[in-house]
């Protein structure tokens, strides 16, 4: 066997976004196996590791966490290029944006529960805009805005909270010099 | 650190006014200003829903009977076996539709423009 002399070395920091992006993948798939009445809605908990990341790590982070997020998990259930992929790469990317822009706002004030539902309404705009202007044009769609905005707001919030709760954790272990091995 | 800032509150107060607000839009966004009514495919009618009437639709089975009251449109008497067009019932908003397919006659309530469905786009 002829060994491949191309190498690639992977850097601390990018075995660091693998980490978390394939701890993001593992909580796509627990997103896909609770079931939910309306078929489009999801809790979305990958978003909690995309918060997470971006307020210890910054927004070149997240980007690659959710970036590779959405590519590992449409690999994993199979809908690579599917209309579904395109969707949540769209959603993906206005969340993104929402929270660039969402950066700007003070952090004394705003919390990852702010952070989590602004990019939760993005990523519903983002999707709906794209399944109305490509794949449904059909004002039908539109019926169902609302019970999309109510879960983002519900989903957001309590993605939100688990980030707040986790990041609270990590300063305070920070805070007191205990030694604790991540690895 | 509280898990909970002011600005989340505003955040979540925004959120809930925004979903509200779309709650309330939800069927506001077209009204159905007439009938299309079709027989075999093609225009038999097309007639205002704000006129009370009874339209007599015939086709290969029989009479189609349509009344229109009110805004809204209904098939109430039709050939049929199965009769799913007039156990469907009144048609109020722009979009619905009632089709009798053995008897080949339909009503469609359409507003000021006709809208792209998934059928026609």
């Amino acid at each position: 066997m002829i060994r491949s002399t191309i190498e690639i070395a992977a850097t601390r920091e990018d075995h660091h976004i693998a980490r978390m992006a394939a701890l993001a993948i593992g909580l796509s798939l627990a997103d896909a196996a609770i079931p939910l009445p309306v078929p489009g809605i999801k809790p979305g908990f990958a978003n909690i590791v995309v918060l997470i990341v971006l307020a210890r790590y910054g927004m070149g982070t997240a980007i690659w966490v959710s970036i590779l997020r959405v590519l590992g998990g449409s690999l994993l259930f199979g809908s690579f290029l599917s209309p579904g992929f395109f969707l949540s790469f769209c959603g993906a990317l206005c969340s993104l944006t929402a929270l660039f822009l969402a950066g700007a706002l003070p952090q004394r004030w705003f919390g990852a529960v702010s952070r989590s539902i602004i990019a939760a309404f993005a990523h519903i705009a983002g999707q709906l805009a794209l399944a109305y202007f490509w794949l449904i044009p059909n004002v039908g769609l539109f019926a169902l805005v609302p019970f999309f905005a109510l879960a983002a707001l519900v989903f957001g919030t309590v993605n939100g909270l688990v980030s707040a709760r986790f990041l609270e954790k990590v300063e305070a272990a920070h805070r007191v010099p205990i030694q604790c091995v991540h690895e | 650190m509280r898990l909970i800032k002011p600005g989340d509150w505003l955040v979540m107060v925004l959120g809930l006014a925004l979903a509200g607000f779309l709650f309330s839009q939800i069927r506001h966004g077209g009204e159905a200003q007439q009938a299309l009514i079709r027989k075999g495919g093609e225009v038999f009618a097309e007639v205002s829903l704000f006129q009370e009437r009874r339209i007599s639709v015939p086709g290969p089975l029989g009479v189609s009977m349509i009344a229109i009251s009110g805004g809204a449109a209904r098939i109430v008497q039709d050939p049929g076996p199965r009769q799913y067009c007039v156990r469907q019932g009144w048609l109020r908003h722009e979009g619905d539709v009632a089709v009798c397919l053995p008897n080949q006659v339909s009503v469609e309530l359409v507003g000021r423009k006709k809208r792209y469905d998934s059928l026609n786009y």
